[in-house]
């Protein structure tokens, strides 16, 4: 159990089957607790599917899925509720609820799970929606009413309203220009700084891979092909691996910060 | 980096306390978190400051979140006081610092505005809705206009697929509702015209009612909710996902491809529905008749024949043509006013349908007006 207690998301031979296509194959894969671990893989690797079996949305065909050591298919209802406390997810297009205004999407988790009054609330909510970087009139618009960025960041205060230890974030910085995903990058490092969240992020953005993950896990052949620093998987030999990074880097300048995000990439 | 200022890091479930210490120094102790605040989240419920607190001791203190911080705050805003932290776990810390220095800014509320200003709003909103109604069946005319001279390109498979879906489809419903129409109303009227012995005047009574009120208006509601609706629910959603705009960018109108071949086969559909919904109306008037009043169907048939006018028939069959103008442009007309996101789709399609609805209601009062001037 000591061990169990060091990994906040652990995959055990997790198998994922729809009909006739496999896309999972006795996949490992252990999250360090408070590490920001980046799920990387091309087009229809599984990446979406094995977020949505850690959460709960989705069973694996076989294999078990352990978040804090407890296996989640074992948890009764009020174990399964308290998990959920323990974790924020943000959908990769926002999942806010268009009826309710970002103030009151951010508030709801609160609202539904504990006896604070409405006033206070509204001030956690609103501080919370100031800390992602929107602006003070944010809170009483509609999330149809918001720009691609803008719903990103109140998606990822709604994420964080119940200052979760786990922190699943599917795809945040996709459809946005290169500004404003430099800016979701630097809200969850700064989220990470400030309430020291487990974060597990799928994206395919490799300036997020380098710049916010300590370590990268490359989905692939229905398991994971590597695992790692971005530094050791710039070198990784394994030609599926390569490919995306070379692919990927090919397209831009061989990346400087390879070499200054290595000391801090080795402490995860 | 696991540090035991997240809750279950800490594993404990000592709730949180606030304790005077020394002097102008309190404890703050325990589970400042949402599960381990328990009573402490309602207002009041924390020991008043006499004097504004200098120090806050940390030492005891096994976690922090956010709410917890919130409530501390807001006990140290009521003293008046910014005291200094001490021995806080440093994450604990930086989240206390953190919500100190933002300053809790009134919230923004929406602003309130009066009866009259929103009666105002909406009494405008609703003239350019009319307005744009209006332009948006010029819009149709005039591309059928186009249209006539060119038959070749009349889209004459997705019409008939309409008529299909939206007139064919349609037959039993429409067929058993009007059949308990015609009941109902042959129902009411033998037991008036009982007492008169009047008994065969239920054949007209059946006959007019059917043929020129009853028939087309229970064939236009009951295809307002089902097509209109259809209609609206199908291009919103094709407005949502882009698919108008790329229509109209690759040369296409959306009035031509999609709403003109909905509203030819609606005007098609409806006026056959009418007259389906007479046979059984008038049918069930027939079957009410024999049994409650004695009247036979030869009988009934008969007298039927000799007393009807051909108008009557041809009045409701006109009518309906109209209604199935407005279902269709209606319901079309809301499908393209959606915007933004999926549950716009579901507020249109509601909207055409009470819209097309009161519309048809009013058209037929209106008719009513027109043809008791004409005398028809």
């Amino acid at each position: 159990m000591a061990a169990a207690a060091d990994f906040a998301v652990e995959l055990q031979q997790i198998g994922t089957r729809f009909g006739s296509r496999s896309v999972h194959e006795g996949l490992e894969l252990a999250v360090r607790r408070g590490e920001i671990l980046g799920l990387a893989g091309g087009s229809g690797s599984g990446k979406s599917v094995l977020l949505r079996e850690m959460i709960g949305l989705q069973r694996p065909t076989s294999g078990r899925v352990r978040l804090f050591g407890d296996d989640i298919d074992k948890l009764d209802t009020a174990q399964a509720l308290a998990l959920r406390r323990r974790w924020g997810v943000m959908f990769q297009r926002g999942g806010l609820f268009g009826a309710l205004n970002v103030r009151q999407n951010v508030g709801l988790p609160l609202r539904e799970h504990s006896d604070l009054d409405d006033a206070l609330i509204d001030q956690i909510a609103e501080w919370k929606v100031a800390l992602t970087g929107l602006p003070p009139d944010a809170g009483l618009k509609l999330p149809g009413e918001l720009s691609g960025g803008m719903l990103k960041r109140a998606a990822l205060a709604r994420a964080i309203a119940l200052d979760p230890e786990l922190l699943f974030l599917d795809e945040p910085t996709s459809g946005l220009d290169p500004a404003s995903s430099a800016g979701v990058n630097e809200l969850i490092l700064r989220t990470h700084a400030l309430f020291g969240p487990t974060i597990v992020i799928v994206t395919h953005d490799l300036e997020l891979l380098w710049q916010v993950c300590d370590r990268v896990a490359v989905l692939g052949e229905g398991r994971v092909l590597a695992l790692g620093t971005m530094t050791e998987l710039s070198r990784h030999t394994h030609a599926t691996v390569a490919a995306y990074f070379t692919d990927a880097r090919s397209a831009r300048q061989p990346a400087p910060r390879a070499s200054a995000q290595a000391p801090a990439a080795s402490h995860g | 980096m696991a540090e035991p200022s997240s809750p279950a890091a800490a594993g404990s479930t000592a709730s949180a306390a606030l304790t005077p210490a020394t002097e102008g120094a309190w404890a703050v102790t325990g589970n400042w978190t949402l599960q381990g605040l328990g009573p402490l989240t309602l207002p009041g419920t924390l020991p008043a400051a006499h004097t504004p607190p200098q120090m806050l001791e940390g030492t005891g203190l096994l976690a922090l979140d956010s709410a917890g911080a919130w409530v501390l705050k807001r006990w140290l805003a009521a003293a008046a006081a910014s005291p200094r932290l001490h021995g806080w776990p440093p994450r604990a810390a930086g989240l206390m610092n953190q919500v100190q220095a933002d300053a809790a800014a009134p919230l923004l509320q929406l602003a309130r505005r009066s009866f009259l200003h929103r009666a105002g709003e909406r009494a405008v909103a609703a003239a350019l809705q009319a307005r744009d109604f209006l332009r948006f069946i010029g819009k149709v005319a005039v591309v059928a206009a186009g249209q006539w001279r060119q038959p070749a390109r009349w889209r004459w498979r997705a019409v008939l697929h309409e008529v299909e879906i939206g007139g064919y489809d349609a037959l039993p419903i429409i067929g058993l509702t009007s059949f308990l129409l015609g009941v109902v109303v042959a129902y009411q009227g033998a037991d008036q015209l009982r007492h008169y012995g009047a008994n065969v005047f239920v054949v007209e009574l059946v006959g007019y009612a059917m043929l020129r009120e009853f028939a087309p208006l229970i064939g236009a509601i009951i295809i307002a909710g089902r097509s209109g609706s259809a209609y609206a629910a199908q291009i919103g959603t094709m407005v949502i996902s882009d698919e108008i705009d790329a229509l109209r960018t690759i040369g296409i109108d959306p009035v031509q491809r999609l709403v003109l071949p909905k509203v030819v086969a609606l005007a098609v559909a409806l006026p056959l529905l009418t007259v389906f919904a007479d046979i059984t109306g008038v049918f069930g008037g027939m079957v009410m008749a024999r049994s409650q009043l004695d009247i036979g169907f030869v009988e009934f048939v008969d007298r039927f024949g000799r007393v009807m006018q051909g108008s009557a028939l041809l009045i409701g069959v006109g009518k309906s043509l109209v209604f199935a103008f407005i279902i269709a442009s209606v319901g079309c007309f809301q499908g393209l006013r959606t915007q933004g996101s999926a549950d716009s789709v579901g507020r249109q399609t509601t909207l055409s349908v009470v819209q097309a609805i009161f519309l048809v209601i009013v058209a037929d009062a209106l008719f009513s007006v027109a043809f008791n001037m004409l005398g028809l």
